[in-house]
């Protein structure tokens, strides 16, 4: 049932979208450098959106991978009992938090400190865009990897130790070793939740669909163009027909991603 | 059989509590250099607890509470540095375990982790293990595939070279062969015969006829006491006390 929900989704936007391709070759599409959709003559490039998602996406991996193993591995290794259920109960808290909300504390906290530091114009940049989807990610990579940690057989740990590893060796080169495949898995989700995601990024990331130039300028993501643009567009026309085109180019991305998490999580449970 | 013999370990007055279990009662023997020890008993008579004792394993148990010295080589283990001491004391547990490594890593894994990094040092430990273990001849061609492709006797084999790699002094067998075929654990118990030439051996057996075949000495524990320790030969002909004729000749257990 759900195969077929997802197939006539992508047939739906296939339908609505490659009418784009008409008029735009697809390299042009994807690769020419300016997005100004309402000019005359429209110009339908999606490299800066494109890359928006990408900078901004790889921003909150950076911030969000390292965090989110090392939360893990202390919650399932090394936190006492209590610890632990108080910290899963937070983590899963986070992870309820509407994007809205997230957005709209980046918007009016994250945005002027991030100013004040970097002495910028304007504090909705790439960089706050990255930080406020690492929080989002964070949930996600945390009770996934967690979950692989706790399910490493007790045996790996108790041969290590007899042989005399300590704490740390045994975390490290065993259970962290052993959980890889599940941490890969819980990384890959995470990371397809902060590409799909759109509403925090359109209120915290400034939202000017132009390639940037390092992670202190306003960037526009693929998800934020669709969410923003598309009660202005006529329906049927090209404008119109270029916002599906960039949900099929989303989809693909989302598609690829879950695919990796898919394989290792076949892995792991091997 | 009136040669001195070296004592290796000793245990004085050891009472070990898990919570409210009382899990060994004033516990007092020796254990000497060279031999193989067996400890038999029926389910719940402290066996496993006392080998998990020995090399501080039940520390990571909460609920361990212990009274009594154990003293290795003239030193209180609790004394020694708990990593160094479970390095000397090594244990083989009843399932073989290989990590999700190759044959090699895994051998390599004790050495790498206490500081070894050069390759043909490595490569000669690991030949060394495997050889001890009686193994190297069987995975010689393929030490870089993947340790759980092979079968148990040959994985039990594995944990042992995996410890014979750390360079012990003592090895701790805790019921190593109940997951194995007959042949395999013929292969094993050849294993610790040879193996006794250079370490102390330790093993804990359900089975009374592995103990009568490859001990030296044996020792009876029924819930938590020692009720006999003898010659292997002695306690399995005339044992002394009655409970252990009992168990010996399958009466109860």
């Amino acid at each position: 049932m759900s195969i077929v929900i997802v197939a006539l989704i992508f047939a739906f936007l296939l339908k609505e979208g490659l009418s784009i391709f008409w008029r735009v070759p697809i390299s042009d599409f994807l690769f020419a450098r300016n997005w100004y959709p309402i000019s005359d003559p429209p110009q339908f490039g999606i490299l800066p959106l494109i890359i928006g998602s990408i900078l901004v996406t790889a921003g909150a991996g950076i911030i969000s991978i390292p965090i989110g193993i090392a939360s893990a591995l202390f919650i399932a290794e090394i936190a006492p009992r209590k610890t632990k259920e108080v910290l899963k109960a937070g983590i899963e808290l986070l992870a309820a938090i509407p994007s809205v909300v997230i957005g709209f504390i980046g918007m009016v906290t994250l945005g002027p400190f991030i100013k004040e530091i970097f002495n910028l114009s304007t504090g909705l940049t790439a960089l706050s865009g990255s930080i406020t989807l690492a929080f989002m990610a964070m949930p996600t990579i945390v009770s996934i990897a967690e979950d692989a940690i706790t399910a490493v057989p007790r045996q790996y740990r108790e041969a290590a130790i007899a042989m005399g590893a300590t704490k740390w060796q045994t975390t490290w080169r065993i259970v962290a070793y052993a959980a890889r495949p599940g941490m890969v898995a819980a990384v890959m989700l995470g990371i397809g939740r902060v590409i799909g995601e759109t509403m925090a990024v359109m209120m915290v990331t400034g939202n000017a669909a132009l390639i940037p130039h390092s992670i202190l300028q306003p960037v526009r993501t693929l998800t934020a163009t669709i969410a923003a643009e598309m009660g202005e567009t006529v329906q049927g026309g090209e404008h119109y027909a270029a916002l599906f085109a960039i949900g099929i180019v989303l989809f693909i991305i989302t598609f690829l991603i879950n695919g990796i998490a898919d394989i290792y999580l076949h892995k792991a449970k091997k | 059989m009136v040669e001195t013999k070296m004592t290796k370990i000793s245990i004085q007055d050891l009472t070990i509590h898990f919570g409210n279990v009382t899990a060994l009662k004033n516990l007092n023997l020796d254990i000497y250099s060279n031999e193989i020890f067996t400890i038999i008993g029926p389910a719940n008579s402290g066996k496993s607890s006392l080998l998990q004792s020995l090399n501080r394993l039940n520390d990571l148990n909460a609920a361990y509470r212990k009274s009594g010295k154990i003293v290795m080589d003239g030193k209180d283990i609790d004394d020694l540095d708990v990593e160094s001491l479970r390095k000397r004391v090594s244990i083989v547990f009843a399932l073989p375990f290989p990590l999700p490594l190759s044959i090699f890593d895994n051998i390599a894994y004790g050495p790498r982790m206490h500081g070894i990094k050069n390759k043909t040092k490595l490569i000669k430990i690991v030949e060394k293990g495997l050889r001890e273990a009686y193994l190297w001849d069987e995975v010689k061609d393929r030490l870089h595939t993947p340790a759980m492709n092979l079968s148990g006797g040959q994985q039990q084999r594995l944990c042992i070279a995996r410890i014979l790699a750390v360079e012990p002094e003592v090895i701790m067998f805790d019921e190593p062969t109940s997951g194995l075929d007959p042949i395999s654990t013929a292969r094993v118990e050849e294993t610790m015969r040879v193996l006794k030439e250079r370490y102390t051996i330790i093993l804990v057996t359900n089975n009374v006829a592995q103990a009568a075949r490859v001990g030296d000495r044996t020792a009876f524990l029924l819930m938590g006491e020692l009720v006999e320790l003898d010659e292997t030969k002695q306690l399995f002909t005339s044992a002394r006390d009655k409970r252990t004729d009992d168990y010996i000749t399958g009466k109860f257990g």
